[in-house]
């Protein structure tokens, strides 16, 4: 199954047309972010209901720095995904010690706080509005007449590496504690884990992962508004992993796929996107609440 | 001195409307756990049915019961139909109650439009008070008034009735409250549908004020979830508490320093964490 998605990926922009690459681009980047929050909701159990705040902050940095500084694309690449990065490390302090509900409320508020900054500080934000006018990542490297393929199989590259390591992580002996964690904190603990540091670790990989997202996303839509890092954001984000199949990784990626082509096929028929888009929640969580990639297996939770 | 008594008159308000909101969501939380993305969306619904009835009828007090009845019939069905299956499990509800959300916020697109509107005054309290040299309008301290009386009246329910033990017997200990022979399922449904009520009634008392708008329910919503942080989720008192708190930094932050007035926010947050992860009245 992982295979046949793997070959639809690859195979895709040499059959298709300019607007299903697009989307096919859409959904390879999504599916970075929707894996990133898989360590920590799948693999961790930590449900972060703030993930896309990263995602949006690493958006943000590369419009700023790319239209008001006119940085160079090292310098924006870089700078946003140590940004994202960092602003995870800050936020990780604070919500690593509690678990739960109370986590979910925790990111919830954090993701609203930085989505009412992207809204309110105008001078720098654009406020409602946005940003526009960022260069596309290939024309902003000095490879302007490289067309949209080139950048999907650019996305496609940094899916596959952010895939291969995040794959890697979650099997070593890191992974397997976090899954621990997971299980049953408080026997982790009396095995002498610092369960403190592992969810911070794990909250933290999964900001940079999100912020690389985050910049491919800004450069893809050349564009970046607060709807990026808005409460429904951060939600579709984790109805694709939900949806996927959480502690797959390969799961995320079916959910981002499903989510963005539902989203834009259904989005050309009707302007009621939100109606269908809430009652898909709710059939979602009713037929498969352990997510389409675990429906073939026979325990609940997937074996990875 | 006028400039500071104005503004904590304001954070009062701000402080009177958040806890209408957040009191039926800590409460939520407290029996079943639910974390209620579609908690903004009652308050929304409820201008929204309130608006419609006060066009047709005139009568401001008509629109506040219809609004309550309408969400809190809205909350049951949610409660009993959807949610109830899930049991004790966080997760899968507040994914179904974010669906609810958006479901609620297009539906009320597709039949009110997108116009914003606010509802109107009622006449006797149209102007406003004056205590020397501060002016303030009445109406405002009307909502401030209503909103105290709504806290003594959940206040005298938790601690002096019946359902009051009973809810905070499932507060305390879900599973030896229903041993004890008491009803969670139908106590779950009440304390959701009041909740809903209240977050309507909330947007009844607001609405002339602060409006009616498709996109106030994701604008409220953290506001509440930060005085229910901050007061302790499932505590009716760290709800008092927390909008006041919440109330207070949101309006003299909107004041003083208007760009970062969300980030204004994070600060308390973040102390009461630090030293109280449960917040300042919750129990882990």
């Amino acid at each position: 199954m992982a295979s046949v998605l793997a070959l639809l990926l690859v195979a895709g922009p040499l059959v298709l047309g300019s607007y299903w690459v697009g989307l096919l681009t859409q959904v390879v980047i999504l599916a970075i972010l929707a894996m990133s929050l898989d360590v920590l909701l799948g693999y961790t159990g930590l449900p972060s209901l703030g993930h896309a705040a990263f995602f949006g902050v690493a958006a943000y940095a590369v419009a700023v720095l790319s239209t008001t500084y006119h940085a160079g694309v090292w310098t924006c690449v870089a700078a946003a995904v140590l940004i994202g990065t960092g602003l995870a490390a800050a936020f990780g302090l604070i919500v690593s010690h509690v678990r739960d509900v109370y986590f979910l409320m925790i990111t919830l508020a954090l993701g609203m706080i930085l989505w009412g900054l992207s809204f309110r500080w105008i001078p720098v934000t654009g406020g409602d509005n946005g940003i526009s006018g960022i260069p596309t990542l290939l024309g902003h490297a000095g490879l302007g007449a490289a067309g949209p393929a080139a950048f999907y199989y650019v996305a496609l590259l940094v899916l596959a590496a952010c895939g291969a390591l995040l794959a890697r992580l979650v099997r070593s002996p890191f992974g397997l504690t976090l899954r621990g964690i997971r299980e049953n904190e408080s026997r982790m603990k009396s095995l002498g884990v610092n369960t403190w540091l592992h969810c911070y670790l794990s909250y933290v990989i999964a900001g940079a992962c999100a912020s690389v997202a985050g910049v491919l996303w800004a450069y893809y839509n050349g564009f970046v508004s607060p709807t990026y890092l808005d409460l429904t954001a951060s939600s579709e984000l984790f109805l694709m992993v939900t949806l996927g199949g959480p502690a797959t990784l390969v799961g995320p990626v079916l959910g981002a796929g499903i989510i963005v082509l539902l989203k834009n096929v259904m989005s050309a028929y009707t302007a009621r996107w939100l109606l269908i888009l809430g009652i898909v929640y709710i059939a979602a969580i009713f037929a498969a609440p352990q997510g389409i990639w675990n429906l073939g297996r026979r325990s609940g939770r997937a074996r990875a | 001195m006028t400039y500071l008594l104005t503004q904590t008159l304001n954070g009062l308000f701000s402080a009177a409307l958040l806890f209408l909101i957040a009191s039926g969501l800590t409460l939520a939380f407290g029996v079943m756990r639910i974390v209620n993305i579609a908690h903004g969306s009652f308050y929304m619904l409820g201008v929204y049915v309130a608006y419609t009835v006060i066009l047709r009828t005139g009568s401001l007090l008509l629109g506040a019961l219809a609004a309550m009845a309408v969400v809190g019939a809205i909350g049951l069905l949610m409660q009993r139909v959807f949610l109830r299956r899930f049991g004790a499990d966080p997760l899968p509800q507040m994914m179904m109650t974010m669906g609810f959300a958006l479901l609620f916020r297009d539906a009320a697109l597709m039949i009110w439009g997108g116009d914003p509107f606010t509802l109107p005054y009622p006449g006797w309290l149209r102007g406003s008070m004056e205590a020397g040299e501060v002016v303030f309008p009445s109406y405002r301290l009307f909502v401030i008034l209503v909103a105290a009386l709504v806290g003594v009246g959940l206040w005298a329910v938790n601690e002096k009735t019946l359902i009051g033990a009973r809810l905070r017997a499932t507060v305390d200990d879900p599973e030896m409250a229903a041993a004890t022979g008491i009803n969670v399922a139908r106590l779950s449904g009440l304390v959701f549908a009041a909740g809903a009520a209240l977050a309507a009634f909330g947007g009844v008392m607001g609405g002339p004020i602060l409006g009616g708008y498709a996109g106030i329910d994701f604008d409220l919503l953290p506001l509440a979830f930060v005085v229910v942080i901050v007061g302790g989720m499932g505590s009716l008192k760290g709800a008092l508490v927390g909008s006041i708190v919440v109330g207070m930094i949101d309006n003299f932050g909107k004041a003083l320093v208007p760009e970062l007035s969300y980030f204004t926010l994070f600060a308390p947050m973040v102390l009461v964490l630090a030293f109280k992860p449960t917040g300042l009245y919750g129990r882990a």
